[in-house]
């Protein structure tokens, strides 16, 4: 086939994965339109697909774990892709990497022509990925998966949850509440419908607020911003998936051809080189780097350059990564070292945070950081918009880590969408009658939880329990009549009960007023007490992790013991 | 010696004299203007509206309906057919606004939120008595996209033929409410434009005011924070009943939440009572409500006495023309 029919097909393929993309990340919302005491809701779209098909977070987590979860073995059609055709999704598939490819093609040819084919030839430094990719890959054998922050799809997720789907939609519902004001009738018809078509589509109902939300942003615009110096920085220096495809690439059938005496050296085939992997006359092709973009193919006026499918090495290529020994020991003991260095610190059993609240089903903290890759679907998911990304709750190993924040959002008892959009099983995947400790109405059988993290049957899975500050509760310290907290608590009966109480006030009146006391043995540690509390700023009832289900160590209360119930 | 300017030159420079001068004209004429127009800023002014919604009195109907039965859609249509029929309070091709109770994200079994099949029923008999739009909103506590959907009364008032608003930030007015504790609040917009406004409440408990009835669901008529109201929760229900002024009040009782309200959560907490009340006196529903099934009655219910000091109703239901049937 010819290199442009190719290079067309290509960027149909970049085109069509990244709306699907797209398309599945805003999916990834409370679908709606379900009503059912019997069965939970679900969203009815594949929407973990590329999570779940990403080779890098199949393999970490299975040495994280010694297993894969749920879902996780739709990473096989990938795997075996590359190492038939090597990176072709780099090239074809990767939402990122096509952000980064539609990117590194502005700049202008014109003026940067001659420094761009510089700048395409291989470079040393496209060998960092590898050594990060040993990093990340020792560092999930010694049990933490933190290094796939880094992984592409989790960092996109991730950035486009938090930053720039935020964003977009403040922007979008700016500029509907400006032609709302516009006091002249064909504008606000104009921002009616544009109104409605938005809601229908792409707009959440609520404008989302995350915490890091500028940081994790501003991280995501530097790396596209990269490619105006080099195209593709990112997928040729950083990416360990990229990494570890380029790995399985040496098995690859596919190979590039180089007819030197067809070559007149006008250097096209660099031009826009993606990988940076030396299609040129003269040079040793790298198999690992290139994405099989087709560029050099379709640029080629003099065919000098073509694609086989074959078995026998071409004596012009090189089928492995080039790397350094030196510099590969230093990232496997790097990723060695690292784990025990941060976890050195007073982390996981000791002094767990108090504001360290994991979403619902989360499993023991170890076991959760075997798991969680930080992709942020459990944010996307979100309906509250109660999950967010940790700056240290969880120590530095869990930065960016989900997190609930009650005074922006509770957690909903009857939502487990968290549970089911977690690629991983950090969150495992858990129903509403656990969830709420109520016998399931379909009777369905509980779902083999890890010992850890389970409640006991009939018990409600608790994130952590309420507090009160009395010194900021309205009732216990002004006498003044609230119980908004009791109003709001939604387990049956509730966790927060009222004792009357005779008060006297400023004027020397007594008064009796209702003050409220939490039963910790009911109170789920929702927060929609602290998001309801009329106390502005620091609320005057508040959750912390204390309690928690899923850790044996984070408990207060002396529990009776329960024997043969957690089978 | 300096040589004589050409005349392009003089051209050249009396050009740049008059750009210069028009520039800084200009810049002086702006920076008049904005220094002029210079204030401390102020919160936009509050629409100041007083609804009133009522119909007369017709002293030959029932002012207060109770039916019993075994259908929620039945003893619905039985209770407005006994006060008048719907159309005594729908005009034709006018707006029809209905307000649920919507808070809570709860299915219909658990009786946090007002009856689907009621609420529909309503919107049937509304359309047929030649409304030209009917409305059904309110303003949740949980997330509301969740809460319409699971309470079923997005589903079902949409299949019988209304109009559902959700409480888009953009749909709130900021309204004095003129009350004795309540000034401005943003109201949802709908409220602001009913020409036939409907409370179709569902009966729960109440910690702070022993029950959640009639009145107590006009806290849905506005956002904000809300939850500074139970400071004053009398004054407040009493306020928001007084901008309210309803023409009908529709109160489901089919189930009741009898405890643990007003989100409930357990079928334990819900009795069944197959009971629906239609009254145009809201005081007179609160009152009746709150003795039958919670054997509450005045002082302890003093949002009761502060409504009929506003002149919202009468709260002695035993004094009312009453009308007890059954479908």
């Amino acid at each position: 086939m010819q290199g442009t029919t190719l290079r067309r097909l290509r960027l149909a393929s970049q085109i069509v994965f990244l709306v699907l993309f797209l398309v599945l990340l805003l999916r990834t919302e409370f679908p709606g339109s379900i009503r059912s005491a019997t069965v939970d809701v679900r969203i009815p779209y594949p929407v973990g697909l590329f999570l779940e098909s990403d080779p890098l977070v199949a393999i970490a987590t299975a040495l994280s774990t010694g297993a894969l979860y749920r879902n996780l073995l739709w990473a096989a059609p990938l795997l075996l892709l590359a190492i038939l055709v090597g990176r072709a999704f780099c090239g074809w598939v990767c939402p990122l990497g096509t952000l980064n490819h539609f990117l590194g093609s502005l700049k202008s040819e014109k003026k940067r022509g001659v420094t761009l084919i510089e700048s395409n030839r291989y470079k040393k430094w496209q060998a960092t990925k590898y050594y990060i990719l040993a990093a990340v890959l020792v560092m999930a054998l010694a049990g933490s998966v933190t290094g796939l922050l880094l992984d592409p799809l989790s960092f996109l997720v991730r950035s486009l949850t938090v930053s720039v789907l935020p964003a977009v939609n403040y922007a979008l519902r700016s500029g509907v509440a400006f032609t709302d004001a516009v006091p002249f009738e064909p504008a606000r018809l104009v921002g009616n419908g544009l109104s409605f078509v938005l809601n229908a589509t792409v707009l959440t109902f609520k404008q989302p607020h995350f915490n890091q939300a500028f940081f994790i942003g501003a991280l995501f615009g530097f790396v596209l911003f990269l490619n105006m110096r080099v195209t593709r920085f990112w997928c040729r220096a950083i990416c360990p998936l990229g990494a570890l495809l380029g790995v399985c690439s040496m098995w690859s059938l596919v190979q590039l051809r180089k007819h030197d005496e067809q070559c007149n050296d006008c250097r096209l085939c660099l031009l826009h080189c993606q990988g940076g992997d030396d299609p040129i006359p003269g040079a040793t092709w790298r198999k690992a780097e290139c994405h099989l973009c087709m560029n050099c193919l379709g640029d080629c006026q003099e065919g000098g350059l073509s694609f086989h499918w074959t078995t026998s090495p071409q004596r012009t290529t090189r089928e492995t990564p080039q790397l350094q020994r030196r510099a590969v020991i230093t990232g496997l003991v790097s990723g060695a070292g690292l784990l025990p260095l941060i976890r050195s610190g007073p982390g996981l059993k000791t002094a767990a945070d108090p504001l360290l609240i994991r979403p619902p089903g989360s499993l023991d903290e170890s076991h959760f950081l075997e798991r969680c890759i930080r992709c942020a679907d459990c944010m996307k998911v979100c309906p509250n918009n109660a999950l967010h990304p940790a700056l240290f709750e969880g120590g530095v190993e869990g930065l960016w880590s989900p997190v609930l924040v009650p005074r922006i959002g509770y957690c909903e008892p009857n939502c487990v969408l968290c549970s089911q959009v977690c690629p991983t099983g950090a969150i495992w995947e858990i129903t509403v009658a656990e969830k709420t400790g109520t016998p399931s109405p379909a009777g369905e059988a509980l779902l083999a939880l890890p010992d850890d993290g389970r409640a006991a049957p009939g018990e409600p899975i608790r994130i952590g329990t309420a507090f009160y500050d009395r010194g900021r509760c309205l009732p216990w310290a002004m006498g003044v009549e609230c119980i908004v907290c009791e109003e709001w608590c939604p387990t049956s009966p509730k966790a927060i009960y009222l004792v009357s109480a005779d008060v006297t006030d400023a004027q020397g009146q007594v008064k009796a007023v209702r003050q409220p006391y939490v039963d910790p043995r009911r109170c789920t540690g929702c927060g929609a007490c602290e998001f309801a509390c009329p106390i502005k700023g620091r609320p005057a009832v508040y959750v912390t992790s204390a309690g928690e289900t899923r850790s044996r160590a984070n408990q207060f209360l002396l529990q009776e013991n329960q024997p043969q119930q957690r089978s | 010696m300096i040589p004589p300017a050409p005349a392009a030159d003089r051209r050249r420079f009396l050009l740049r004299v008059l750009r210069l001068g028009g520039a800084s004209a200009a810049t002086i004429a702006l920076g008049g203007y904005l220094a002029g127009r210079s204030r401390r800023p102020e919160e936009a002014a509050a629409l100041d509206v007083t609804r009133d919604h009522r119909v007369a009195d017709d002293p030959t109907l029932p002012e207060m309906v109770v039916a019993q039965g075994e259908s929620p859609a039945a003893i619905t249509r039985r209770a407005i057919e006994e006060i008048g029929g719907m159309g005594r309070f729908v005009q034709k091709g006018k707006t029809v606004v209905l307000k649920p109770n919507i808070a809570w994200d709860r299915l219909p079994e658990q009786a946090a939120t007002t009856n689907p099949d009621v609420l529909a029923e309503l919107v049937r008999l509304s359309l047929a008595a030649g409304a030209g739009s009917v409305i059904v909103t309110d303003v949740s506590c949980n997330a509301a996209e969740a809460c319409f959907d699971r309470s079923g009364i997005a589903a079902a008032a949409k299949a019988a033929g209304a109009e559902v608003v959700y409480p888009e930030p953009r749909l709130f007015r900021d309204v004095n409410l003129k009350g004795q504790v309540l000034g401005v609040w943003p109201v949802l917009e709908p409220f602001l434009e009913a020409d036939t406004l409907i409370n179709v409440p569902i009966a729960k408990h109440h910690s702070l005011t022993g029950v959640t009835l009639g009145m107590k669901n006009w806290y849905g008529l506005i956002g904000g924070d809300r939850s500074r109201l139970h400071q004053r929760i009398h004054e407040s229900i009493a306020d928001l009943a007084a901008f309210a002024r309803p023409t009908l009040t529709v109160l489901d009782a089919y189930r009741i939440l009898a405890r643990s309200g007003p989100t409930g959560g357990s079928v334990d907490d819900v009795e069944v009572k197959k009971i629906v009340i239609a009254s145009t006196n809201p005081v007179a529903v609160d009152a009746y409500a709150a003795r039958a099934w919670w054997n509450l009655a005045p002082p302890r219910l003093r949002f009761l006495r502060l409504a009929e000091q506003q002149g919202l109703g009468r709260g002695d239901f035993e004094a009312l023309r009453t009308s007890v049937v059954s479908a």
